[in-house]
């Protein structure tokens, strides 16, 4: 077509740059979702079929809730993917046995009151998913602390049992059989954080997908392990396995909106996270160490970007006036 | 010849800067450059470069030849504007430029056809001219930086006493994607450009220079490689091959990469003793030195969605629409017209938008806009930031209007290079939001 025959009307005009790489919000969301599947998978294996309508009923009550919420704010509702993973994330720290309506109250506060009275996706403080929990776990302490064994068959009665990270429990077996049921997740605990090795893979593909950077989990973990390793008469391997560390520290720390901006940033977090989840399951008596440290930090990360920023390109540090002095 | 390939990348070096590496497209890089004849007629804007407007020395009805200077420089940073045909000056008007947005006068001349040139300046050998006279050649030719930036060069050849320059870099790179028109200079004009960097060299006396290539055009490194070895220049050249990157031509990362230095804050890279020059400027050099001719054509690359994308010699001022149709005109339902390329051209409202002295190409592609969603705090604008910057908080300030703040994040050393732009998952227009910020902090600054 020559240009006589083109009309200047149909020229757009906007600001540089005028590509775009293939990255999307929703691209990422689907991808964390897709990786969550996992541990759910997990938790389906170990504690049978009623925790299929603990993961629907989250997810469910997530996305309906998200949507109430736009429309009361007079808002656009949009499938971004991001209430499902926290209604996935939900259900994964739930314990395997709670009712179904303290499942959709939880997960409906997450997104109504952590995520969207605060502005939506993006605006959050505090990880919908950890802040949700917590919120049940001060309004219904029994129901919250009720763990059962894996069970034989999906279909099998649960019988209740402690957590490893409890002092009254007890293994029968070896402390090579106990870190292989932990890798597995063949012992007690919430829904999906008990199979280190399936979270794992998970976050192993975030990795490779770009969707998460090393630095939070690796150092999350490795505070842990290197502090209860320092602190005599505690197992460093049973600390990392046990417990939410590798969910939390694969998919909850490395939430982006409420971990910091930069690589140094998410440094501190990571190593300040890890020094509370040590002096909360050392010193404190409260369970659920790591959905504290998370939250704890969550509130920190204005701050951290705040004052740890990357040196700019050319920076000229000002003169003091100590200087002169020597 | 391996070591051309080869990017030499060391895992830890200081000199990396971020970045992000978008699809090439150099759809044209194997299309020699062809020359296109004379326009019509010719609209030439008076300030077609960085700093003060030329003023005009010609009025409606006159008569004027092609090489003639139409617009006189006014001040030191500024040069003249030359006719690009010789013709009748149909009317000077009021124009809007395609850069900068800013209302200015343009030339608007009518060509009869004959292209008689105007007396020209003898052609000299550097080497019987004074500095000072080849700086005055240089300046009366209206040389600017032709990579996009369109600074003055004999300002840069001019550095203040109290800063030596040691290095000269020859900024080759054409790290934009689509642009092939360095390229093809470097190919088929080699050796007039090693030419203009001995000018440069000698006038600025600095021993030593780089030349500065993307390894995604292994011929051209190849070709002055050769040209190099062939003939004896001035101290030392060395070719630099380095590895594909965006934005690797923009000067600040260049000579990060080359020599590891930074240039301080709101600084020149004269600071650091670094003058850098784009390729075609060189060849420009050349001509007005060794042929006496004034800046009034270059290589515009035309690509994207046309039917033959090529590399056109062409005169300044000629229609975009013109260009576009000797290059089959346009295939598809495109609905974008950028002067320069993808990450940092400018769109244009209008097909007979006259090309300007830093128009390196013509762009024709659809639109791919879209709307902005919440920002997910995700960090991929900090990380392919090459200034270090946190691009997200200025998008925060700028929407709130809070605008000092900006300037605690060193907002005036963005390149607007468009990375954080181009990564953001929720195509966020980071530059866009930048450019507002930018500009309502100068007004609180004037206050």
């Amino acid at each position: 077509m020559m240009t006589e025959e083109l009309s200047d009307k149909k020229l757009k005009v906007s600001t540089s740059p005028h590509v775009h790489s293939k990255k999307s919000t929703e691209k990422i969301m689907y991808t964390v979702c897709l990786a969550l599947l996992l541990p759910a998978a997990a938790g389906v294996y170990f504690f049978g079929v009623y925790t299929i309508f603990i993961i629907l009923s989250s997810v469910i009550a997530c996305i309906l809730t998200e949507y109430a919420a736009k429309r009361l704010r007079k808002h656009e509702f949009k499938m971004d993917g991001s209430a499902i993973i926290t209604g996935l994330l939900f259900a994964l720290i739930m314990p395997p046995r709670i009712p179904l309506w303290a499942v959709v109250i939880g997960a409906s506060f997450s997104i109504a009151i952590i995520k969207e009275a605060f502005g939506g996706l993006g605006y959050n403080i505090f990880n919908p998913a950890l802040a949700g929990r917590a919120f049940l776990s001060v309004s219904f302490a029994g129901m919250m602390t009720r763990w059962i064994a894996p069970v034989a068959s999906p279909f099998a009665e649960s019988v209740t049992t402690a957590t490893p990270l409890n002092d009254s429990f007890v293994y029968a077996g070896t402390k090579t059989e106990l870190y292989m049921d932990l890798l597995w997740g063949n012992v007690g605990g919430s829904l999906g954080e008990t199979s280190a090795l399936l979270i794992l893979i998970g976050g192993i593909v975030l990795l490779l997908t770009g969707v998460i950077k090393w630095r939070i989990p690796v150092i999350y973990i490795g505070t842990v392990f290197a502090f209860t390793w320092l602190i005599p008469g505690e197992d460093p391997i049973l600390h990392i396995l046990a417990g939410g560390l590798f969910l939390g520290a694969f998919f909850m720390a490395t939430d982006y909106v409420t971990a910091p901006l930069t690589d140094r940033g998410q440094m501190l977090f990571a190593l300040c996270a890890g020094l509370l989840v040590v002096a909360i399951r050392v010193y404190g008596s409260l369970p659920g160490g790591v959905a504290f440290s998370i939250l704890i930090m969550n509130a920190f990360t204005p701050l951290i970007d705040r004052y740890i920023r990357p040196k700019p390109y050319g920076y000229v540090p000002p003169e003091k006036e100590d200087d002169k002095d020597e | 010849m391996k070591d051309d390939t080869v990017v030499k990348m060391k895992l830890f070096n200081n000199k990396k800067s971020n970045g992000v590496h978008p699809t090439e497209n150099k759809l044209s890089s194997h299309k020699k450059i062809e020359s296109t004849g004379l326009p019509k007629e010719v609209t030439l804007p008076l300030c077609q470069h960085i700093g003060a407007p030329a003023q005009a020395i010609v009025k409606r009805g006159d008569e004027v030849k092609t090489g003639q200077k139409i617009a006189e420089a006014c001040g030191f940073v500024s040069v003249p504007i030359h006719s690009t045909v010789s013709g009748k000056v149909k009317k000077i008007t009021k124009t809007v430029s395609a850069v900068t947005s800013r209302v200015m006068e343009a030339v608007v001349i009518e060509s009869d056809g004959k292209d008689e040139w105007v007396e020209l300046n003898k052609p000299a050998h550097p080497g019987t001219l004074s500095k000072e006279e080849i700086i005055e050649r240089i300046k009366e030719a209206g040389i600017v930086g032709l990579g996009g930036a369109t600074f003055p060069t004999h300002v840069k050849l001019q550095p203040p006493p109290d800063k030596p320059i040691d290095s000269i870099i020859i900024n080759g790179c054409e790290c934009e994607p689509y642009i092939t028109s360095d390229h093809r200079l470097m190919l088929e004009h080699g050796e007039e450009i090693l030419k203009g960097l001995e000018i440069m060299m000698n006038v600025i006396g600095c021993k030593r220079a780089y030349i500065a290539i993307e390894d995604n055009k292994p011929d051209a490194v190849r070709n002055m490689k050769e040209l190099l070895s062939k003939d004896k220049y001035p101290g030392k050249i060395t070719v630099e091959s380095l590895g594909t990157q965006y934005p690797l031509g923009a000067e600040k990362t260049l000579l990060k990469r080359i020599l590891g230095r930074e240039v301080p804050v709101g600084c020149l890279p004269m600071e650091v003793g670094v003058v850098v020059q784009n390729v075609g400027t060189l060849k420009a050099l050349y001509d007005a030195i060794y042929l006496g001719k004034p800046l009034v054509e270059r290589v515009v690359t035309v690509t994207g969605m046309v039917k033959e994308p090529k590399n056109l010699l062409s005169r300044f001022g000629r229609p975009a629409k013109e260009l576009i149709d000797m290059c089959g005109g346009i295939v598809g339902d495109a609905d974008e017209l950028i002067f320069g390329g993808p990450m940092m051209g400018v769109t244009q409202p209008r097909f007979d938008e006259p090309t300007q002295r830093g128009t390196n190409s013509i762009l024709v592609k659809k639109s791919e806009k879209v709307p902005e969603s919440n920002c997910i705090r995700c960090g991929a604008c900090v990380e392919s930031c090459p200034m270090n910057l946190m691009p997200t908080v200025y998008v925060q300030f700028t929407k709130n209007e809070w605008y000092e703040e900006l300037e605690d994040y060193w907002i005036e050393n963005c390149v607007e290079c468009g990375s954080c732009a181009y990564s953001c998952p929720a195509n966020i227009p980071l530059v866009q939001y930048i450019k507002v910020g930018k500009s309502e902090l100068a007004k609180l600054r004037c206050k």
